[in-house]
């Protein structure tokens, strides 16, 4: 679990998993999700174990939602932005489906 | 529009800014691609809006190095994910960037990669549970949102930047539940010949003032041999064996380090040749004093280059970019050696404990195919010479994450199998493009790529 030190800085509404919510300007999906209490970002597809952000800086890609409809999408990379969707904890396909040659 | 400059540098830390600035001012066209969505880099991570004086003097230095970068004429790409460095036959290189979707291909007579560090693997029982997540993780949350742990918070690990988080964590009246320092007791025997050099750099009075303002206000267990993460969807123990005996601590976060190691794969798959250093327990490119790797024109700075720190990182970009200018690096020279005093101390003295590094066999060692040390250690038992092999048969290394995560660890697990030198196993093979780029994408780059298309 995680807190604010200094609260909320210039307030933004985010959608996260179906619930309107707010976010903070400047934070990342991954901040976000994380000080709203969402411990599991996901569930491997090999093991259904589940997984969150690791690195925090773009290199595990462990932190993956859905952003916008589109899956796969690194919640520790990916700015927070007005109206933005994120759907975590479902079991998302297969990596592979996005090229990673 | 024309993607072309004079000189292309990957990452916008202490490296990549120092470097900028120093070319722009000579008048070569800069371009700065950067994954994060500020200058600054791990270390500065949001050191424009940062206002946390518990940050410490160090962090806010970095403030006026990435305002006289954003100040110069260098073209800044921020969210921008280089995924491939490629020469061109005729000199020069092709460069893939991919910024939210859009990929574009620039041109560049020289290279600077300056990607920095990543958090050496930390591979434990129980570290892909939710909750566990690296130190760098956490600061990077301190830095760019002031966001800090709730509930009972144990760091573990060893190494300056544990002290340093558990510091600034004190400093905002975070409490933490337990410093669990894996940190080999007789190790310091080992570093003693480096001493000289250590009492004689900036890293000593710091890591003192940090030791002593830690003392007494942070429970500090010392000389923990085994750690495990508890939990099932997420974390809700930690446990560790100091003495002989294993204890039991309730946790909500769990904050790992143990060193950083070079980001490898970008210069990897441009064909940069790297080699073990093994009092650094890395591959390192091999390098030039000013920089320079084995294919011409293309430069590596900072901590990509071998470990040395922020204050090193700055002035190695620096010689880097007056090389290149064919200008004299005297001073940044000078000041790199300094910068670079204390470290050969500190290497030693908090060298990774084998244990953290070579797991027992149930541990997951490859986060994104879930291969445990004990899936490497018989491949290794039936013939496997290398990691490449490995791959193959395991995937260890083919996730999204292309092996950053575990080729350390699973070089290290197959060449101890096999009693050879992590250097004759050898690094995973790294291929362009270094990061997961969608089909679409790729797409789009060759139509906007072929000369012909318009
Ligand atoms: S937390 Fe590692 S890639 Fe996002």
């Amino acid at each position: 679990m995680f807190r604010r030190l200094e609260g909320v800085r210039v307030p933004v509404e985010i959608c996260v998993n179906g619930q309107n919510v707010q976010a903070s300007d400047g934070d990342s999906v991954a901040a976000a999700l994380l000080v709203l209490g969402i411990a599991t970002f996901r569930h491997t597809p090999k093991t259904g174990s589940p997984r969150a952000a690791y690195c925090g800086m773009g290199v595990c890609f462990d932190c993956l939602v859905t952003i916008d409809g589109e899956p796969n999408r690194q919640a520790c990379l990916t700015p927070i932005a007005p109206g933005m969707t994120i759907d975590t904890g479902t079991r998302l396909p297969q990596l592979s489906e996005t090229a990673s040659i | 529009m024309s993607h072309s400059c004079d000189l292309f540098i990957v990452g916008a830390g202490p490296a990549g800014m120092s470097a900028a600035i120093i070319a722009a001012r000579a008048g070569l066209s800069v371009v700065v691609a950067d994954e994060g969505g500020a200058p600054g880099g791990q270390i500065y991570r949001g050191v424009q809006g940062g206002t946390l004086a518990a940050l410490g003097a160090d962090y806010h230095e970095g403030r006026a190095l990435a305002d006289a970068f954003i100040a110069s004429s260098a073209r800044y790409l921020p969210r921008s994910a280089v995924f491939m460095i490629e020469s061109q036959h005729t000199g020069g290189f092709d460069i893939g960037v991919s910024c939210q979707g859009q990929a574009t291909l620039w041109q560049s007579a020289r290279v600077l990669i300056a990607t920095g560090a990543l958090e050496r693997p930390f591979p434990i029982p129980g570290w892909t549970l939710p909750g566990v997540m690296t130190a760098g993780a956490a600061q990077t949350l301190l830095k760019s949102s002031a966001i800090v742990p709730h509930g009972p918070t144990i760091l573990a690990g060893s190494g300056p930047l544990l002290l340093l988080l558990a510091a600034q964590y004190r400093r905002l009246g975070v409490p933490i539940a337990a410093l669990l320092d894996t940190t080999p007791g007789g190790q310091w025997r080992a570093a003693l010949p480096h001493l000289p050099g250590f009492l004689a750099s900036a890293y000593f009075g710091k890591g003192l003032a940090l030791l002593r303002e830690l003392a007494g206000s942070v429970k500090i267990m010392r000389g923990v041999t085994a750690l495990a993460a508890i939990g099932n969807e997420t974390l809700n123990a930690v446990d560790y064996t100091a003495d002989g005996q294993t204890h039991r601590l309730p946790a909500a976060t769990l904050l790992l380090h143990q060193g950083v190691v070079p980001q490898v794969n970008l210069a990897m798959a441009a064909g940069v040749e790297h080699r073990w250093n093994a009092r650094r327990l890395a591959f390192e490119p091999v390098l030039d004093a000013d920089g320079r790797s084995n294919i011409a024109d293309l430069f590596i700075a900072g901590d990509t280059g071998g470990i040395g720190g922020a204050a090193a990182a700055a002035r190695q970009g620096q010689i880097a970019a007056l090389a290149m200018l064919g200008a004299n690096a005297e001073e940044p020279r000078a000041a790199l050696k300094a910068a670079l005093r204390g470290r050969a101390f500190l290497d030693a003295l908090y060298r990774p404990a084998l244990q953290f590094r070579l797991p027992a066999d149930d541990v997951i060692v490859c986060r994104c195919e879930e291969v445990t040390a004990g899936d490497i250690r018989a491949l290794a038992h039936r013939g496997t010479t290398g990691p490449n092999q490995a791959k193959v048969f395991t995937r260890a290394g083919m996730g999204p994450c292309q092996g950053r995560g575990c080729a350390l660890t699973v070089c290290e697990l197959i060449a101890a199998e096999r009693g050879q030198s992590p250097q004759t196993t050898g690094h995973m093979r790294v291929r362009n493009p270094v990061k997961p780029i969608a089909l679409g994408e790729m797409a789009s780059l060759t139509r906007s790529a072929a000369p012909q298309s318009d």
